[in-house]
């Protein structure tokens, strides 16, 4: 089984403070981790090659840094790794990114499975995943919360939805996007870190994946962003102190009506 | 290759820029910006500088004819026949957005039995209603979906194609635009058309809530973007609105499909789905351990309500998952909302602040959740939801 697990980097969003003057972010000093959802991706991956064996690929696309995250993958276990690095990759949407990845997946060729986590928390869009599964003309199936059994030609996985979960199953080769319920990822090994300090982790540009420039980054992204604004925190709550029992009465006054049941 | 550069002779040192930039990539040095390679090309300084000194250059783009492409389609979403909530939501929005220039709003539907959905599809705001019907189409498989509703946008040129930013539509959308070569802006919050130029403006939650970004998609066509649920609304249906019916024509292999639906499972009894709940109790780590939960559930149930919880209570282990409220988890938007033990920090806030009251019992009176709740309680709430309990059981006596 070879496996592609798509990894990003993001800001921590739980740091991102707001500067409330200027209604903006301030990015300073949060730390850059590896998207949450995509350790979920990442563990799934490598819990089916330790079954069936095969390897896990990981690759991102994104600035020179950006390394720092597929280096975190493979101290967790992950086999080797691929950056996607390129000025000319800057400002690029779901649809330049997927179309991007994908050509890296074909590059690598003899793929079973490419599997990226739900969304990314800093775009929160969910979109690549899908995308590349069209880039590549493979079938997808996403916001799997488990994969049931994968052989040969075929996967079956846990999709939930709405109300429910589809049982699933795929012909090879699929692209899966990964929930949080799907396990609990491991951490980083002792001998797992040796070799993410060692490893030589090769970049592709433009040239190596064989991409015209108006098929990547902003030149290739159809949406831009035209504005950004900070959401506006409405104050005009009424907050009560008091007695417990005082505080009871008027959130039952509240909950049912004066007169209610 | 896109670029961006600062006009020397334009720009006046203002710094106006620098904030507006959400990756921090910009800085004064002698009076100018100047702009470092955390870059994205997001675009956002370029619309905050009043003097028109930061330009992004992309390169060029092959031209399409945009005003062969009008109307606006929705895509309707459906399970066991009965069309889903949020596509009605997305007619009423297609109505308003069509008050402005008079798009004509259809709307596909793909079914295994359409029943009398088509009529009240039209009664809800759709003009025409694309309709394939077949047994393959009862349960919703990505590739016979996205190859019918592909081939629908090219025959019918819609300058919009809006689906709700459901597990479906977030599944669906995605193949179309990339196959489509087209946009795609997921779980908007707000639409409206720019009176400058007629282009749909998107705009969503992104960073975990903490920003709202307004997108467009100039240059390709359609256009096209993911609805949340419970945002818009939808119209009062109209019997006597008048509206085509049109049969899609299917071949089999437009129904081929390499993913196949073995089972489906409903949630168990009990386990039921939060995102549906019309009151949600929800708990956090202020409820200290597991069987305090209980207390919420003895006030849910009076209140015919379903728990909810926050990251910290489930990463704790006190309840499972899919009663997880924010980023992380789900979004909801019950019509009221009661958080006890939560502080409010903006992960979980974005999941639950659209609900129509949000009541918060909290012993700390500097916790966030104060200042964006309805009504607010600082107090223990070991002491308050126990009397609350007691109180709505006297009254209903
Ligand atoms: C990538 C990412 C995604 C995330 N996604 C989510 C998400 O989807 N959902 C989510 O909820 N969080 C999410 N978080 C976590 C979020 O940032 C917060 O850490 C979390 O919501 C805090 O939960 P809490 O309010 O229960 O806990 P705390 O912040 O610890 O708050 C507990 C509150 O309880 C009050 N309290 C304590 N005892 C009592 C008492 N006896 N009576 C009354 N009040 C009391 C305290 O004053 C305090 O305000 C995410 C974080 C990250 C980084
Ligand atoms: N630049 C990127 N490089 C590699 N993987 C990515 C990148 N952007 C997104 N992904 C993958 O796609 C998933 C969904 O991201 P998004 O569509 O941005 O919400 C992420 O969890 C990653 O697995």
């Amino acid at each position: 089984m070879r496996i592609v697990v798509a990894v990003k980097q993001v800001p921590d969003t739980a740091e991102v403070r707001i500067d409330e003057e200027r209604g903006t972010l301030i990015r300073e000093g949060v730390p850059s981790i590896l998207n949450p959802f995509d350790e979920y991706a990442l563990e799934e991956a490598m819990k089916w090659r330790d079954e069936l064996g095969g390897t896990v690929t990981v690759i991102t696309m994104g600035p020179p840094q950006a390394e720092a995250v597929l280096r975190e993958a493979i101290s967790m276990g992950a086999d080797e790794a691929i950056l996607l690095s390129d000025r000319a990759f800057a400002g690029a949407d779901t649809w330049a990114t997927s179309h991007t990845l994908a050509k890296a997946v074909e590059k690598l060729g003899d793929i079973d499975i490419v599997m990226t986590g739900k969304q990314a928390i800093d775009g929160d869009t969910a979109q690549t995943g899908p995308s590349i599964a069209a880039s590549l003309d493979w079938p997808q199936v996403t916001f799997v919360g488990k994969v049931l059994e994968i052989d040969e030609n075929s996967i079956i996985s846990e999709r939930y939805v709405e109300g429910g979960c589809e049982i699933i199953k795929s012909s090879l080769p699929v692209v899966i996007t990964v929930l949080k319920d799907a396990n609990t990822p491991r951490l980083p090994s002792l001998r797992g870190k040796m070799k993410a300090r060692k490893i030589e982790i090769p970049v592709w540009g433009i040239e190596d994946l064989k991409l015209p420039e108006n098929e990547v980054g902003l030149d290739g992204s159809p949406t831009r962003v035209v504005k950004i604004t900070t959401p506006e925190t409405f104050s005009d709550g009424e907050i009560h102190h008091g007695e417990p029992e005082e505080l009871a009465r008027l959130m039952v006054d509240s909950l049912l009506g004066k007169e209610g049941r | 290759m896109a670029s961006i550069e600062v006009r020397k002779e334009t720009c006046v040192g203002c710094g106006a820029c620098v904030p507006a930039c959400p990756f921090g990539a910009i800085s004064m040095k002698d009076d100018l910006a100047v702009i470092s390679d955390e870059c994205t090309l997001c675009g956002a300084c370029e619309s905050s500088c009043s003097f028109g000194a930061i330009i992004i250059r992309t390169g060029e783009s092959g031209e399409i004819e945009m005003d062969q492409y009008s109307g606006i389609m929705v895509l309707a979403e459906q399970r066991d026949g009965m069309v889903d909530h949020s596509t009605l939501e997305l007619l009423g929005e297609a109505g308003r957005l069509a008050e402005v220039d008079g798009s004509k709003i259809s709307v596909v539907l793909l079914t295994e039995e359409a029943g009398d959905w088509p009529d009240k599809l039209i009664g809800y705001g759709a003009d025409t209603v694309y309709l394939a019907e077949d047994p393959q189409l009862k349960h919703f498989r990505t590739e016979p979906f996205s190859r019918i509703t592909e081939r629908l946008i090219i025959e019918q040129k819609p300058a919009v194609v809006l689906a709700a930013a459901t597990t479906t539509g977030r599944d669906l959308m995605p193949r179309i635009s990339k196959n489509l070569n087209t946009g795609l802006t997921a779980d908007c919050t707000e639409l409206a058309i720019d009176p400058a130029n007629g282009g749909l403006l998107q705009t969503r939650p992104a960073f975990g809530g903490n920003i709202l970004a307004t997108i467009v998609c100039s240059d390709t066509r359609p256009q096209m973007a993911t609805v949340r649920p419970r945002v818009m609304k939808a119209n009062e249906p109209d019997d006597a609105r008048k509206g085509k019916i049109e049969k899609i024509e299917l071949s089999p292999e437009d129904l081929a499909s390499r993913t196949e639906v073995l089972e489906f499972k409903p949630l168990d009894e009990g386990e039921i789905d939060i995102t549906e709940a019309e009151v949600i109790v929800s708990g956090g780590r202020g409820l200290k351990a597991p069987e305090n939960f209980a207390l919420l559930e003895e006030l849910a149930d009076l209140l015919d309500g379903s728990i909810g919880a926050s990251r910290a209570a489930i990463d704790a282990g006190w309840i499972p998952y899919p009663h997880q409220v924010g980023q992380t988890g789900k979004t909801v938007q019950p019509k009221t909302y009661i958080a006890c033990g939560i502080s409010g920090a903006v992960q979980h806030r974005v999941g639950m602040q659209s609900s129509d009251r949000i009541f918060a019992v909290n012993k700390d009176e500097s916790a966030p959740i104060f200042e964006f709740c309805d009504e607010g309680f600082v107090g223990d709430l070991f002491e308050i939801i126990p009397l609350v309990i007691k109180e709505i059981k006297r009254r209903r006596k």
